[in-house]
């Protein structure tokens, strides 16, 4: 390829990925208000457009046309910087992820994700750290008590579960030999032998739950959501953002959960696999797709499941459970998962 | 072409970060232009092919250390002023005589000789293949500095917590004693 389709490529990717998050985030939204509204015994949003699907869009303009208000205090750079920074690095990650077999188009082969990165779990962990820097910068340059809070709950928590996220995909790694998603998913393509079971990496079932937790941590989603308690400290760290920057907060909220949960998919779940029943030609492209989306947003209505039935933890509760529960498990289970990878490939030390 | 735009973007921003970094009155707006420092540099990685050492560079500088700094400095609060006396005598004609000599002594140097060998404009070893590549080396040729590293670093840990230990017990025993 030329340098200019390669950059074509990227471009129109780059805007496909974006476009498709931004679409997807009006229906997470409208997803979770539902889900949690069954979960509580209520109707929740019915109003705008049917079964209240529009309800986002009317809440999503109202944000745009609002006034953004700044309050006096605020250290103005940094207070503008903040969602942006919230918004960029949700965008970055889900261009790695493989959202569906790769197909031709005459007989160019397109992979149905923005790259293939070969460091893609580092790419994936590097960006999710950066995310803090959005809640720590909002909070601190808001000038304001509450905010300043959340920026500190939020920087110790994010730091803890990130070690324990990191951990969990050891031995995923271990297991595959690659940090490239693209060669992650195709690994887990097939089944177990002669069974009808499909070869994916949930057998690393300790890893699986360990990233799924510190996923839900990283989101700073209920029960893990100190950082914007707001029984406690109002709204966190954007309690003094209003209008379309509070939007761009929100936006990269409900991103980030999708994020999440599109790459436990792509890790442990199988990525785009699922059966094609032998369709033939559109849809051996098209169902791929179906499954990752179908498995994502299962582990969406997780997150909402989560939030809707559990009670806020302590904050003293989140550190331990953090520090002395999930890391200490995640080395044991490093530790496990090496010795039985070990003699898995080399058999055992005295044979 | 490309690589000198992104090179020149990315220099004067890495550049632009270090002055801000050392010039900024307020502690956030330093640790700010450091970031963008480091953030810059790991462009530069990845346009030499390192893309994980670039990975690294953003998960650990970035994403680990700097956001402790920042959490130390709004623990600490930065509204307090800061001690800005120079102690050092001289303080500054030392820094514009030691500065220019680092800057001529790393442009002799560059004249003189590439560890790398001369740029090229093309990449010599597999650009997609780093992580390979490194772990080849890392737990092959260099295994015992590698293995030396980590006990430096497990012996770091462990004087931390003994420190923070030793510093404790006197004070459990006495308490433990009087319950007695």
């Amino acid at each position: 390829m030329t340098g200019w389709e390669i950059f074509l490529t990227a471009a129109i990717k780059t805007v496909a990925a974006f476009a498709f998050l931004l679409t997807l985030t009006i229906i997470l939204v409208w997803f979770e208000r539902k889900t949690v509204a069954d979960l509580q015994n209520r109707i929740g949003p019915n109003r705008a457009g049917p079964w209240g699907l529009l309800q986002t869009v009317a809440d999503g303009a109202k944000l745009l046309f609002k006034e953004s208000v700044t309050p006096r205090k605020v250290e103005f750079g940094l207070y503008i910087a903040a969602p942006v920074a919230a918004l960029v690095p949700a965008l970055l990650i889900f261009l790695v992820v493989p959202i569906g077999r790769p197909f031709h188009i005459g007989d160019r082969l397109i992979d149905l994700s923005g790259t293939d990165l070969n460091i893609g779990l580092l790419y994936i962990l590097a960006l999710s750290s950066l995310a803090v820097y959005a809640v720590v910068l909002a909070g601190w340059s808001s000038g304001s008590k509450y905010p300043l809070l959340g920026a500190v709950r939020a920087s110790a928590q994010m730091i803890s579960y990130e070690a324990a996220m990191g951990l969990a995909l050891v031995p995923l790694i271990l297991f595959t030999g690659t940090t490239s998603l693209k060669q992650i998913v195709e690994i887990q393509g097939g089944s177990f032998g002669d069974t009808f079971l499909p070869a994916w990496n949930v057998v690393l079932i300790p890893s699986f739950l360990i990233f799924f937790i510190a996923g839900i941590a990283e989101t700073n989603r209920a029960p893990f959501d100190l950082v914007e308690a707001e029984s406690e400290i109002v709204g966190g760290y954007h309690t003094e953002y209003s209008g379309f920057r509070f939007a761009m907060f929100f936006l990269a909220e409900y991103i980030n959960i999708f994020n999440i949960a599109a790459i436990t998919v792509t890790l442990f779940l199988g990525g785009w696999h699922g059966p094609t029943f032998g369709l033939g030609a559109p849809f051996d492209w098209v169902l791929p797709i179906f499954w990752f989306l179908a498995k994502s947003m299962a582990l969406v209505f997780v997150f909402v499941w989560v939030r809707a039935t559990l009670p806020r933890m302590r904050y003293d509760q989140l550190m331990s459970f953090g520090w002395k529960r999930l890391i200490p498990v995640s080395l044991l289970w490093i530790a496990l998962s090496t010795l039985a990878i070990g003699v898995r490939r080399m058999g055992l030390p005295w044979t | 072409m490309v690589e000198v735009i992104v090179f020149a973007i990315f220099a004067l921003a890495a550049l632009g970060g270090a002055l801000v970094m050392v010039s900024a009155r307020n502690p956030v707006y330093s640790a700010m232009g450091l970031l963008l420092t480091m953030f810059s540099m790991a462009v530069f990685y990845v346009m030499n092919g390192a893309h994980f050492v670039a990975a690294v560079q953003v998960l650990i500088y970035a994403g680990a250390v700097m956001t402790l700094f920042l959490f130390v400095i709004m623990l600490i609060g930065v509204d307090r002023t800061v001690d800005t006396d120079e102690k050092i005598p001289l303080q500054r004609p030392m820094v514009v005589v030691l500065g220019t000599g680092l800057v001529f002594l790393v442009i002799a140097a560059a004249w003189d000789s590439w560890i790398t060998g001369r740029a090229s404009g093309v990449c010599t070893v597999d650009c997609t293949g780093t992580i390979e590549a490194i772990s080849e080396e890392l737990f092959g040729a260099w295994l015992l500095p590698f293995e030396a590293t980590i006990l430096l670093l497990t012996i770091a840990a462990v004087g931390t917590v003994a420190l923070a230990q030793f510093a404790l017990k006197p004070r459990l025993v006495e308490s433990g004693g009087e319950e007695e």
